[in-house]
């Protein structure tokens, strides 16, 4: 059984990054499951998808304690999913910064020492900056896919079925820059 | 073929296998995608968004009872605004299946409440079936469809915003070709006047006797043998955590929560040390169990509050230990509530009505997030239209000079849902009250879907576009203004010029989402 988390932003993407883990999973046979939020809670707030693939899946939820990944496309949202994480498990953060609204308005400060934190606490931890890539595959919107393709290194699909997968996900006009981008996420470094 | 599909896609498919001819809806969440994949991907089924829930359950209604398989699609509280059709079309019964598709929403993570309409089964005498997968999402719609016809009763499939927004793999069939049967007058069975509606009830009770034999012995409520030692009862996506977590137990998965199957829980009861009931919300199948006179435990150390999570379940049952790694982090972590998306035409207008410092009774939609930092500026909101007749009550309450500072502010689709017989009523019983339409030409929180004033359907056909000014001033309302609330000036001098006048007024606040396309 893998379980993997996806966190985020409402608006980041989250649910077509789990759906291209399902489907390459779904190819090569397993079970899967997945569970998303939708409607009021995704106007700018804190969203997370679950994806859970192996023989025989039960629960669309992961349980705390038990995430093998736990994906941060935002570096916040980390804390927020971070009980999730199993005690081999690794988590995956992208570094960019958005500021919610407390910290907008002045109430409460980012904090700046997630990383730290998270490392002192975390055997696997990979801090990653996305903004080159991004500007590579030419598109903001791919930030999904660029974390994708960083998780992929860990997982055992091939380049063949990532492909395959973004490609039956992806509308047509946007399948080129959406495997650029998986193939810089697979490829960039962490720190 | 397999494909992964959300619950929500999985219901749609189902009705569309089971040959299907007509769905309505309103948009709610958790329920929104079912009526949207059906107008997108099925286009054979005849789709429409309805003016709202009650609307949608009559349309549906009248087209089983014409001879169509018909599905009416809603949020739980939606069921509340049809209860009226419901419990009545409960006793004409059906002539196509009718399926009514409820989904409650645990957690309230889109819903001004977490209420469980597993009652509203019982209340309204109409069988209710649980998936607890996407592929059972599927089947139940099919199977729904079939129990509708055999028992000449409407059937309810009730999910949750767990079954609704969750992924799985599901087998895809083909379509089932089902002819449109013959409409048959028979007013026995179709006008409820009471000498009709005596007897019908009779019926269904006779009904009821059969549909709980079919409880009993269809083998949809399963008894999986595990260790004796522990049995679970459980249902909806409770099940899926039970197996999660105590894959050693015995367990019966309720998959007909009414009629319940009296003699499938005296075996299982019978067969098991001790008896666990685990079920979100309430104690509905555990009171149901303990009446039999059976001894169970289930809301003594299963929370009655919010959602399950597979380590609620561990937890309660196993003892599990959940540690915290982040109650170790002690530098102050920012929330980050929802809000209105940056440039939303809402806030133009909540910007003005705090400066005002009015009153303001607020209704269901993005807008209600004004309740919020940076506006807080709503205080009062309950259900679908009750905006308007909260400003009458604010009136009532204390007079005319009440109204000089109160304002209601609700939102286009939800002013055709429900605010306009409320609007009737502050002009008709001599109200002065000013209702704000936050027109942005969409029911934007539910993902942007038209409705009767945007002049497209569901299918994005070209309309009749409702005038709402027109429609204003039929209720008798004089004094109607349109602006656009980004300009701000503007706006505020009409704000007070309408609430000091001493008539109703409406103002439509025009402004397009900036999400809508
Ligand atoms: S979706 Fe539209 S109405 Fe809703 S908050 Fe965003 S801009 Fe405003």
């Amino acid at each position: 059984m893998v379980n993997v988390i996806f966190a985020g932003v409402g608006g980041q993407g989250v649910i077509l990054a789990s759906k291209v883990l399902m489907e390459v999973a779904k190819d090569r046979g397993y079970d899967v499951k997945e569970s998303e939020v939708h409607g009021m809670a995704q106007r700018g707030g804190s969203v997370e998808c679950n994806v859970r693939y192996g023989e025989k899946v039960y629960s669309p939820l992961i349980e705390k304690g038990t995430a093998d990944y736990v994906v941060s496309l935002e570096e916040l949202e980390i804390l927020r999913k971070i009980d999730y994480l199993s005690p081999d498990g690794a988590v995956i953060v992208n570094r960019e910064k958005i500021d919610p609204a407390p910290v907008q308005t002045g109430a409460m400060s980012y904090p700046n020492d997630i990383q730290e934190w998270i490392k002192s606490r975390v055997k696997q931890a990979h801090f990653v900056d996305t903004v080159g890539a991004l500007k590579e595959a030419g598109s903001k919107k791919a930030l999904n896919i660029v974390m994708l393709g960083f998780l992929s290194r860990f997982l055992e699909f091939t380049d063949e079925q990532w492909e395959k997968a973004i490609k039956s996900l992806v509308k047509e006009k946007f399948v080129e820059m959406n495997l650029k981008a998986f193939k810089l996420g697979r490829e960039m470094k962490s720190s | 073929m397999k494909k992964v599909l959300l619950g929500n896609e999985a219901i749609a498919r189902g009705a569309w296998e089971a040959g299907c001819h007509v769905a309505t809806s309103y948009p709610g969440t958790p329920s929104t995608e079912i009526l949207e994949t059906i107008a997108r991907e099925y286009t054979d089924i005849r789709s429409q968004w309805s003016p709202n829930e009650k609307v949608a359950l009559e349309v549906a209604a009248g087209a089983s009872i014409a001879g169509a398989r018909a599905l009416a699609s809603m949020k739980h509280v939606g069921l509340n605004v049809a209860a009226d059709p419901l419990f009545t079309f409960s006793y004409t019964g059906v002539n196509g299946g009718l399926v009514i598709l409820n989904a409650d929403d645990p957690g309230a993570w889109s819903s001004q409440n977490e209420q469980d309409n597993r009652h509203l089964a019982r209340a309204s005498k109409i069988p209710m079936i649980e998936p607890s997968s996407p592929q059972e999402a599927k089947d139940f719609t099919m199977l729904a469809f079939e129990l509708s016809e055999q028992f000449d009763r409407p059937v309810i499939v009730r999910i949750t915003t767990r079954i609704a927004h969750s992924q799985g793999i599901v087998e895809m069939g083909e379509r089932k070709n089902v002819p449109v049967r013959e409409f048959v007058r028979n007013p026995q069975k179709y006008v409820m006047i009471p000498a009709h509606a005596r007897p019908r009830h009779k019926f269904i009770e006779e009904q009821f006797i059969k549909l709980k034999e079919y409880s009993n012995k269809s083998g949809i409520n399963r008894i999986e043998w595990g260790n004796k030692k522990r049995g679970i009862i459980t249902d909806s996506v409770a099940y899926q955590y039970v197996k999660e977590t105590c894959p050693e137990d015995s367990v019966l998965k309720i998959g007909m929560v009414w009629p319940m199957p009296d003699d499938v829980i005296r075996e299982f009861a019978a067969a098991v040390g001790e008896l666990y009931v685990v079920e979100e919300l309430d104690p509905f199948i555990e009171d149901y169990v303990k009446a039999l006179g059976i001894k169970a435990v289930g809301k003594e150390i299963i929370p009655l509050l919010n959602e399950l999570t597979p380590e609620i379940v561990d937890q309660a049952l196993n003892g599990k230990k959940i540690t915290s790694l982040v109650s170790d982090y002690k530098t102050p972590i920012p929330p980050r509530p929802p809000a209105l998306c940056q440039g939303c035409p809402h806030g133009f207008v909540f910007n003005v009505l705090k400066k005002l410092d009015l009153n303001v009774n607020g209704d269901i939609g993005c807008y209600t997030l004004a309740v919020l930092p940076p506006y807080s500026a709503m205080h009062t909101q309950g259900c679908m239209g009750a905006s308007i007749g909260m400003t009458l009550g604010f009136e009532k309450a204390h007079g005319e000079e009440m109204a000089r500072k109160t304002v209601a502010v609700i939102g286009d689709s939800t002013f055709v849902h429900s605010g306009i017989t409320p609007l009737i009523d502050l002009v008709y019983n001599r109200g002065t009250g000013t209702v704000i339409i936050l027109d942005n030409r969409s029911t934007a929180m539910t993902g942007h879907q038209d409705h009767p004033a945007t002049g497209k359907t569901a299918n994005g056909e070209e309309t009749h576009e409702l005038d709402l000014e027109l429609l204003a001033r039929a209720c008798g309302v004089k004094r109607v203004v349109k602006v656009d609330p980004k300009n701000t000036e503007e706006f505020e001098r009409v704000v007070r010029e309408e609430t000091a006048a001493r008539e109703p007024s409406v103002i439509i606040s025009l402004r397009k989402c900036i999400l809508k396309k």
